[in-house]
């Protein structure tokens, strides 16, 4: 053994190598409990001379000394201790080498919550080891870990039957297991780069070929290792920026309005037409802003970066930037998930929890539960909840459109946590999109917002100039609420105070407009007096309307046609909209003067004087 | 046309950044620990970086008395340069008593329990007094704001010491400053944990994956002004951390600038040699482990 040591040290260990100076790549290694991840980790420390001088003698020396076999654990542990006392090697972040790079492995074994800690740590690995246990077999972890990795997107992974030496280094034990879990990985998706047989404890096939093996002609755990590839930033993809805040530093005179986001995917340039989803609205890429760079006209994928646009559109964190000639993203309220819940607390139907994607954040109930999958043998379980390390999949609803893609196209975009009361609780990935009742509407005011013909009279000139945002107010209620007399004391107060506004009564459109329409087709009614009040928006106005009883789906259709957060829903009298819909309540027979006051102390805090 | 590949540095910052835009846009009492060292310095920088020269949250700096009188001058000056909204707080209490190393009357653990630990407790809180820079007088004044300060950010590495190793980006404390090792959450595909019961206060650690080789590297190259005491100046000596001057020691280098410091590093020379090994207090029994569970940053 320790001639194994020596020659692979002469090999790969380089006493002049500073391993700072290397590339470096994260890796995660998992598998089910004693299959042997502390031995493989601490033999691949010890092949590769990343260990301080000396301690493997001397952990030995201790073991011996106790009348207790050595074993690689006992060599962690020592290092732990020691690095207690301050010196830079960690079991929590191993690190190896190899001529090629350093190697970081995160989150090695050994911690209590080791769902919440594996997660982490696998989700920023680039590869993974995953480790089978010759002689037991493949266990529920191996199958667990397994799906895991490929819900966190790990594509390098590599599985290593460990412990060959007690199965006598037999090529059936290791193609019978190979047979296995390859079926088992081709269910979720997963191609797994190589299966390698190894004695890790031994070193066989490890940092060198074993001669035990003569059968197996594949590379060793290190020449595998240095096969990964690096991740580059997937510049080549469809332009994505989840917008993280729109800066507006005013000062030393700074004037710039910065959409500040980290650019995911793609590319974009000055000059380039961007849309942002969900919220729909579009403009032009003025200017690439940074601190300390020289001038740049462009910014790719895997910069953190700001842009300036040719108008200063009123926009919110969580949308996405998108280029308009590029595939879009898709938007809905319902989303196919696959998911894994690591909290105590199950998930269930009916509770509200928050859906965080990209910069997105979003009210989310579980609207159906597919499957609740054992993920240690994909069996169905009937299940009614999701429980603590369960893998699901499940139709998810948010309480507002989301904008998305598809993890199987964009991944940044296509995964998502959800926040249950405080904690992060559970990962998922977007398998595919559902169609929710807007959907068709939703598609025609993509296709209307891509085509709409600006003028030169820019929208933020137009707001300074008349000294509002435009917005759409809207009444709503039941019949016999008296809402008409309300609507028309808000156009009269806000005319009088120098607004652009105007009422728009439905009735008017009733016999014109619409008058080819039957009366029954009342969906189209309310969609049409939606684009009416969008034209007059785009005009700049304050429109005010009244509708009644409308329903919770008509709402959302109206908060499509015209952007959502531009439209200020009021309801007069009883309230059965859904929570959160309505964004002012007013008494069914208060003072008009009372009512007034109250929208315009909304529209206030909304910053609609704010230009 | 395909744009420069991304070198580690690139990453490190675009990381870097996208965290502290995080931290801006959920914490709504938000400051930065500065300790006027090269770590917090770059992490200066990088909000810098991240709000296009604006730096839009308090820098805090605990002043123990005892810091090296450079760095202090270094502090305002680069406060006043970049128009900094600079905040100090003090265990003025334990100064006045005499209750510190250097008078003699406690250990090295115990002295920065009071004049670190609990006075970045307390200034933070609000409930000890704070001391702000005003711009116009070019000097501090007592600070009117007492409102408790509940998002710190903090430039703590993974690579400095074992148990900063475990941290995570983002990281809660429960209301006694508490740190549950065994039981954090879990971070993933950039989301942290944003959200968090009355009581609990955050600390944000943008520089977890960052080495004091990266350190130095980015330092170099975006021209980061840093305290001439980490240069040999003729002695032979220079200081590889910064602390207080009664706890803190140099270490046997010739290095006279930045460039000369990464040359060094780069030689392996103190690859078996902890960072912060001139640093008295993590000598002491418990070391910086206990000083971190009791709040040290």
């Amino acid at each position: 053994m320790e001639n194994l040591i020596d020659k692979a040290k002469k090999l790969f260990g380089g006493e002049t190598m500073n391993i700072d100076l290397m590339p470096k790549m994260n890796i995660v290694v998992v598998g089910h409990v004693d299959h042997g991840k502390s031995t493989l980790v601490g033999r691949l420390l010890a092949d590769t001379d990343s260990l301080p001088q000396g301690k493997l003698d001397q952990v030995k020396a201790d073991c011996q000394r106790n009348a207790k076999p050595f074993e690689y654990a006992f060599l962690l542990d020592a290092l732990k201790d020691e690095r207690a006392q301050g010196i830079t090697i960690d079991t929590a972040r191993c690190f190896f080498k190899s001529k090629k790079r350093q190697y970081i492995i995160i989150d090695a074994p050994g911690h209590i919550e080791f769902l919440k800690n594996m997660v982490s740590g696998a989700a920023r690995a680039e590869a993974a080891l995953l480790l089978i246990d010759a002689k037991e077999g493949i266990r529920e972890n191996s199958k667990r870990h397994g799906y895991l990795l490929s819900m966190l997107g790990i594509k390098q992974i590599t599985v290593c039957v460990n412990k060959m030496d007690l199965v006598s280094y037999s090529e059936e034990v290791f193609n019978q297991i190979e047979k296995d879990y390859r079926a088992f990985l081709q269910q979720i998706g997963v191609v797994p780069e190589q299966f390698i047989p190894i004695a890790a404890f031994h070193g066989d096939n490890m940092v060198l070929k074993s001669d035990k093996m003569p059968w197996y002609k594949g590379p060793s755990i290190l020449e595998m290792l240095d096969q990964f590839k690096k991740a580059q930033p997937p510049e080549n993809q469809v332009f994505r920026m989840p917008v993280q805040s729109i800066y507006k530093f005013t000062a030393d005179g700074d004037d710039r309005r910065i959409i500040a986001g980290k650019v995911e995917t793609g590319k974009i340039s000055a000059g380039d037409d961007v849309i942002f989803l969900p919220s729909n609205k579009r403009c032009k890429v003025k200017t690439i802003e940074g601190f300390n760079i020289p001038a740049q006209k462009s910014v790719a994928a895997g910069h953190s970066t700001g842009v300036t646009l040719t108008e200063e559109l009123y926009l919110q964190r969580g949308d996405i930037m998108c280029k308009l000639d590029e595939t879009l993203p898709q938007v809905s309220s319902l989303l196919q998930v696959k998911l894994f819940w690591m909290n105590k607390r199950p998930l269930v139907m009916g509770k509200e929890y928050k859906l965080k994607i990209g910069t997105a954040k979003v009210s989310v109930y579980v609207k159906k539960i597919n499957h609740v999958l054992d993920a240690s043998n994909l069996n169905s379980a009937q299940k009614t909840q999701v429980e603590r390390h369960d893998v699901a999949e499940l139709v998810l609803e948010t309480k507002t459109p989301v904008a998305f893609d598809l993890t199987g196209d964009i991944e940044a975009t296509g995964r998502f946590v959800i926040v249950d009361e405080y904690d992060i609780s559970g990962g998922g990935i977007i398998t595919s999109m559902i169609r929710d009742e807007q959907a068709d509407v939703r598609d025609q005011v993509v296709l209307r917002e891509q085509k709409w013909d600006f003028s030169i009279v820019d929208r933020g000139a137009r707001a300074k100039k008349y000294g509002h945002q435009p917005k759409f107010i809207l009444l709503t209620g039941k019949v016999g609420v008296d809402k008409k007399t309300i609507a028309k004391e808000i156009e009269k107060d806000l005319f009088e105070s120098g607004c652009k506004t105007y009422f728009l009564g439905i009735g008017n459109l009733l016999r014109g407009l619409d008058v080819d329409l039957d009366k029954k087709a009342r969906g189209e009614h309310i969609r049409r007096m939606g684009e009416v009040a969008h034209i007059w928006m785009d005009a700049g106005l304050i429109v005010v309307a009244t509708a009644s009883n409308l329903n919770d789906e008509e709402l959302r259709m109206l908060q499509e046609v015209v952007s959502r957060d531009q439209v200020m829903i009021v309801n007069v009298g009883k309230n059965e909209f859904r929570q959160g819909l309505v964004d002012v309540q007013l008494e069914a027979n208060a003072p008009a003067a009372e009512s007034v006051k109250k929208i315009r102390a909304l529209l206030t805090e909304q910053k609609v004087f704010a230009v | 046309m395909s744009t420069k590949e991304m070198n580690h540095l690139d990453k490190l910052e675009a990381q870097s950044v996208y965290i502290l835009r995080e931290a801006y846009a959920n914490f709504k009492s938000l400051v930065m620990l500065w300790s006027i060292g090269k770590d917090s310095t770059v992490l200066l920088w990088l909000a810098r970086k991240a709000f296009f020269s604006h730096v839009p949250f308090p820098l805090v700096h605990i002043d123990t008395n005892y810091k090296i009188p450079e760095m202090i001058q270094y502090r305002d000056r680069l406060a006043l340069e970049y128009k900094l909204n600079m905040v100090y707080g003090q265990n003025t209490e334990a100064l006045k008593n005499k209750q510190t190393y250097p008078d003699g009357t406690i250990d090295r653990l115990s002295c920065c329990k009071n004049l670190k630990t609990d006075a970045l407790k307390n200034t933070l809180a609000g409930t000890w007094p704070r001391w702000r820079m005003d711009h116009n007088l070019k000097k501090y004044v007592p600070d009117e704001d007492k409102e408790p300060y509940t998002g710190v950010i903090v430039g703590a590495r993974a690579d400095e010491e074992g148990s900063r190793s475990k941290e995570r980006y983002f990281s809660p404390r429960d209301k006694y400053s508490d740190w549950d090792v065994g039981d954090q959450p879990p971070e993933l595909w950039n989301q942290f944990k944003t959200d968090f019961a009355p009581g609990t206060h955050i600390r944000i650690h943008p520089l977890l994956d960052w080495t004091e080789l990266d350190i130095w590297e980015y330092i170099e190259r975006e021209s980061i002004p840093v305290v001439p005491l980490y240069f040999d100046q003729g002695k032979g000596e220079r200081y590889r951390s910064l602390g207080c001057y009664p706890c803190t020691f140099p270490v046997k280098s010739t290095a006279k600038n930045i460039k000369e410091i990464i040359a060094e590093l780069k030689t392996g020379k103190f690859k078996n040699i902890a960072e912060r090994s001139g640093r008295a207090q993590d000598k002491e029994d418990g070391g910086l482990e206990t000083l971190r569970k009791q709040g040290y940053m």
